[in-house]
């Protein structure tokens, strides 16, 4: 069985590549490479996959994985330029990609839990662009 | 494993009809969908992305690129269309939308290679006609394919 979770957060980000110019980044990225940055607000939603707990009937408590969520991914990252202030995007371009990729690490090991483990993470950038991320082969 | 989404939005009219049926025949199988001036739809329209994010661009896929392939191959042929008359993959088939998500994968299939410079994968394709009705297609990988033949059961369930 799977149970979802959904948190939301606004950063701000921008796309760029240091290595090239303006002209180069602006193909690759579009508006999206403006270095003042721009900002979006991002909807995570979080699926864990289990077995309800004979007792008390839950694959995991919605309350932790509130919890964790808010500890790994609103907090530190609601109303922040995620280039400038959340690691590792100081060095990671913070793409769809690399954010959605980040929450799961960050989720991963701290959602597992005896019958329960993190099975997708759904980042909306906007309404029209989504990035999933599912335990699967290949590297993130 | 990971994927990207795009979500791309058009508007057309279509009418289901059968030129073989009877005129009851298309009321008791169609119902409103047979209305012979037609009806239409806002449809949203998922295109989906699998690989892995590129290590330079972060990105599974250009977003440029693929918003270029779905406007030029899919979005130029339904945008305010009359699906029935003007899309010439439909003068001889049903546009329901099972068949325009089929239509529809068949031509990024087509066309894929030609606007996508990464190694990506078109893996999924999924259209909301309304609210109420969603219709999805899943493209297998090669690898995909090669189990589903080494197992022909798992292929008639999934295939």
């Amino acid at each position: 069985m799977f149970i979802t979770r959904k948190a939301e957060f606004s950063a701000s980000h921008v796309c760029r590549i240091p290595f090239l110019d303006d002209a180069e980044n602006w193909r690759l990225f579009g508006p999206a490479a403006n270095p003042n940055g721009h900002g979006h607000n991002y909807i995570v939603e979080v699926t864990v996959e289990g077995d309800p707990d004979p007792r008390t009937g839950m694959v995991m408590d919605l309350k932790d994985l509130k919890q964790i969520l808010e500890e790994e991914v609103v907090t530190p990252m609601d109303h922040r330029f995620l280039n400038y202030e959340v690691p590792p995007f100081d060095r990671v371009i913070p793409t769809a990609e690399n954010v959605a990729a980040e929450i799961w690490r960050r989720l991963d090991s701290r959602v597992e839990r005896p019958g329960a483990k993190l099975a997708k993470v759904r980042l909306f950038e906007t309404a029209d662009l989504y990035v999933d991320v599912t335990r699967g082969s290949g590297s993130l | 494993m990971m994927s990207v989404t795009r979500r791309y939005r058009f508007s057309a009219s279509h009418r289901l009809h059968l030129r073989d049926l009877s005129e009851a025949e298309n009321e008791q199988l169609y119902g409103k969908c047979n209305n012979p001036f037609g009806h239409g739809h806002d449809y949203v329209l998922d295109v989906t992305a699998q690989g892995t994010a590129d290590p330079v661009t972060g990105q599974i896929a250009m977003r440029h690129e693929l918003d270029r392939l779905v406007r030029e191959q899919i979005l130029h042929a339904f945008e305010h269309r009359n699906i029935n008359l003007d899309v010439k993959q439909f003068e001889n088939s049903v546009p329901t939308t099972e068949n325009i998500v089929l239509v529809i994968a068949d031509l990024l299939k087509e066309h894929w290679s030609a606007y996508i410079s990464g190694p990506a994968r078109l893996s999924r394709i999924h259209i909301q006609e309304t609210d109420r009705n969603g219709f999805e297609v899943l493209i297998p990988s090669a690898q995909e394919e090669m189990e589903q033949k080494k197992d022909p059961e798992l292929a008639e369930v999934h295939g």
